[in-house]
């Protein structure tokens, strides 16, 4: 019907998209094709290239950035945050948001708390976990140094019999480093996460429920047999984001450990991939920062394809 | 055995068979709560403890015993943590990038959504999914070339390089079209036979009805303007352009080994406070907007 109006002033549309379109095109579009480009052409630096220098076309910047010791290390961090994050997060939150579902009492302020980390700046509150996991006592373990701090975990652990641990400061151990940030990370992914799952598990038909209670069903064979088949396509949902999330996790190491990104005697411990790009964009070598951006990309591409592939397997509808 | 005695016994192990539910449904009540509670407990553990710890004086910061309320309430945390981040300009630049970039986002946001709901032009559809096709690429993607591109524009380190390249979102409009969509096409066309103009029937009409996706739009992106980090790092880190959170981290970069954690911990609530204020008052409007988008900010 709208046609019949519109099909004389076609114009109209365009005007009224040409602010969205010209700034896509200058800040979407080109992107796609020069980020592509600039990742085939050897050696490319934005710098040497106002230079006059030409550069080759090949796959020349794929093969070192995969051979870069440095690359290989961002991957295996950033690799390992969303492996052991995203399954303990999505547990966690669906554990929580069937809790959430069956109570009565206290449950909308409950449900405030569980969101409310979502509305935090991740550098602020990855600075107050910085203070919580700091260690007690001198920062470089010799006598005559000022006590620098103390970190209200180690205070606990201490209280409950255990030995301090050193978790971010001077000689942390990579184990203690993910530690941290395996939590900081949980801490902030499951406010979405409980949103999405509390959201689905209020849209289930409670004629389900009722059914199993009259044939007297247990517990927890209404849990997996029911709640967890009727909220896999939002489990599916949680999962997807949080590995797409996961591989683009900066940030948050940023707000423990700031730039240097690891603790002060090995910095850039705990690099990931996009701060990788990020490294090379300030050296100038857009070749190799676009070639890892499209690494990066093709990883969230086939992570999603696999995840997409087994929930349509296990998605019950 | 007669029929009442098997009626009786029958009516016995049913009595006993609810009474043992009851007890059931309790303990796993309890259970729940206390799991529920524990967990609440320590997702709210790190707010108190800024709280806690930006009250207190170095000295009792310190001390090997942790105390769970300060003795002495230094509320002067606040006023340094104000001057030594200079959290005041800070809080002026990222209003203004953030004010200015939701308004000019709002208009053109409003206007392709309107042409995409509303009119029929060629290549709509082609260019609808084209759009949604870029939201699967990462942003890193785009940050590489758009750093060269606004180099090139010699817009480093002013407002304009903070605004202009993230006024677009593909999402918005996405949500936007939706929204605008479920409003009758009948309603378009009495106000076409009325003589109304589109822009008339856009802002007496469309706007009005899909007021709270507007809200959440500009919540999201004023909180996206607040927590932007990297971005600007890279392309405004000077003085005069400096947003909060990057001014936070730079402030309270551990350099000396000493660091006065109370003060920190002030600046950190002093940023966090105006999102929390929004989340007080907005709760709905961010819950609406998150659970259809899954991005931060």
């Amino acid at each position: 019907m709208a046609d019949i109006v519109d099909s004389k002033n076609q114009w109209k549309a365009w005007v009224y998209l040409s602010p969205a379109i010209a700034l896509l095109l200058v800040f979407t579009v080109w992107p796609i094709f020069n980020t592509v480009r600039m990742a085939f052409l050897e050696g490319y630096s934005g710098l040497m290239n106002v230079g006059g220098a030409k550069f080759q076309f090949g796959i020349g910047n794929f093969r070192k950035v995969l051979q870069y010791q440095r690359f290989l290390s961002c991957l295996k961090t950033t690799s390992l945050l969303c492996i052991i994050t995203v399954p303990i997060s999505t547990i966690l939150a669906l554990l929580i948001a069937v809790c959430l579902n069956s109570i009565r009492i206290l449950q909308k302020p409950l449900q405030t708390i569980f969101f409310l980390p979502y509305v935090t700046n991740s550098i602020a509150i990855g600075m107050v976990f910085a203070a919580m996991f700091n260690i007690v006592g001198s920062f470089y373990g010799t006598q005559n140094e000022i006590i620098v701090t103390a970190g209200i975990v180690n205070n606990i652990i201490e209280f409950l019999g255990g030995k301090a641990v050193n978790w971010i400061n001077y000689g942390s151990t990579y184990l203690a480093n993910m530690t941290v940030m395996v939590i900081y990370i949980v801490w902030n992914a499951l406010p979405f996460k409980i949103l999405i799952l509390l959201g689905g598990l209020q849209s289930v038909n409670k004629q389900y429920y009722d059914a199993a209670r009259v044939d007297g069903t247990s517990r927890r064979r209404i849990f997996s047999r029911i709640t967890v088949p009727l909220l896999s396509p939002m489990i599916a949902y949680v999962v997807i984001t949080g590995f797409i999330g996961g591989f683009k996790e900066y940030t948050s190491i940023v707000g423990i450990f700031g730039e240097t990104m690891g603790p002060a005697d090995d910095a850039k411990r705990l690099n990931t991939m996009v701060g990788f790009i990020y490294d090379s964009l300030s050296t100038n070598s857009q070749g190799r920062a676009s070639a890892a951006a499209l690494i990066l990309f093709g990883i969230i591409l086939v992570v999603t394809l696999i995840n997409l592939r087994v929930s349509k397997k296990r998605v019950h509808y | 055995m007669s029929d009442n005695k098997i009626i009786l016994m029958h009516e016995r192990n049913m009595a006993e068979q609810t009474s043992h539910q009851k007890i059931m449904t309790v303990i796993v009540k309890v259970l729940l709560y206390a799991f529920i509670l524990a967990m609440a407990a320590i997702v709210l553990f790190p707010f108190y403890w800024m709280i806690n710890s930006s009250l207190k004086t170095l000295e009792e910061y310190r001390r090997s015993v942790p105390t769970f309320w300060p003795h002495r309430l230094m509320l002067s945390n606040y006023s340094s943590a104000f001057t030594t981040a200079n959290l005041g300009k800070l809080f002026l630049n990222t209003m203004y990038v953030g004010v200015v970039s939701t308004a000019l986002s709002l208009v053109i946001t409003v206007l392709s959504a309107f042409a995409f709901a509303r009119l029929s032009f060629k290549g709509k559809n082609a260019l609808f999914a084209g759009l949604l096709a870029t939201m699967m690429i990462p942003g890193e993607l785009f940050t590489i070339t758009n750093y060269s591109t606004v180099t090139n524009l010699g817009w480093i380190n002013t407002y304009t390089v903070l605004i202009v390249p993230f006024l677009v979102s593909v999402f918005y409009i996405y949500l936007l079209r939706q929204n605008f969509m479920q409003i009758p096409d009948e309603l378009y066309l009495a106000a076409k036979v009325d003589g109304t103009s589109d822009l008339k029937y856009l802002w007496k009409v469309m706007i009005p009805l899909s007021l709270p996706t507007l809200i959440s739009i500009t919540i999201l992106k004023m909180m996206g303007a607040w927590n932007s980090y990297i971005w600007p790092r890279l392309v405004a880190n000077d003085e005069a352009h400096r947003l909060i959170t990057n001014g936070l981290r730079n402030a309270f970069t551990e350099t000396t080994g000493d660091v006065n954690y109370p003060v920190q911990m002030a600046a950190v609530a002093l940023v966090s406070a105006p999102l929390f204020l929004v989340f007080i008052f907005l709760r709905k409007y961010i819950m609406q907007g998150v659970s259809r988008s899954g991005i931060k900010g």
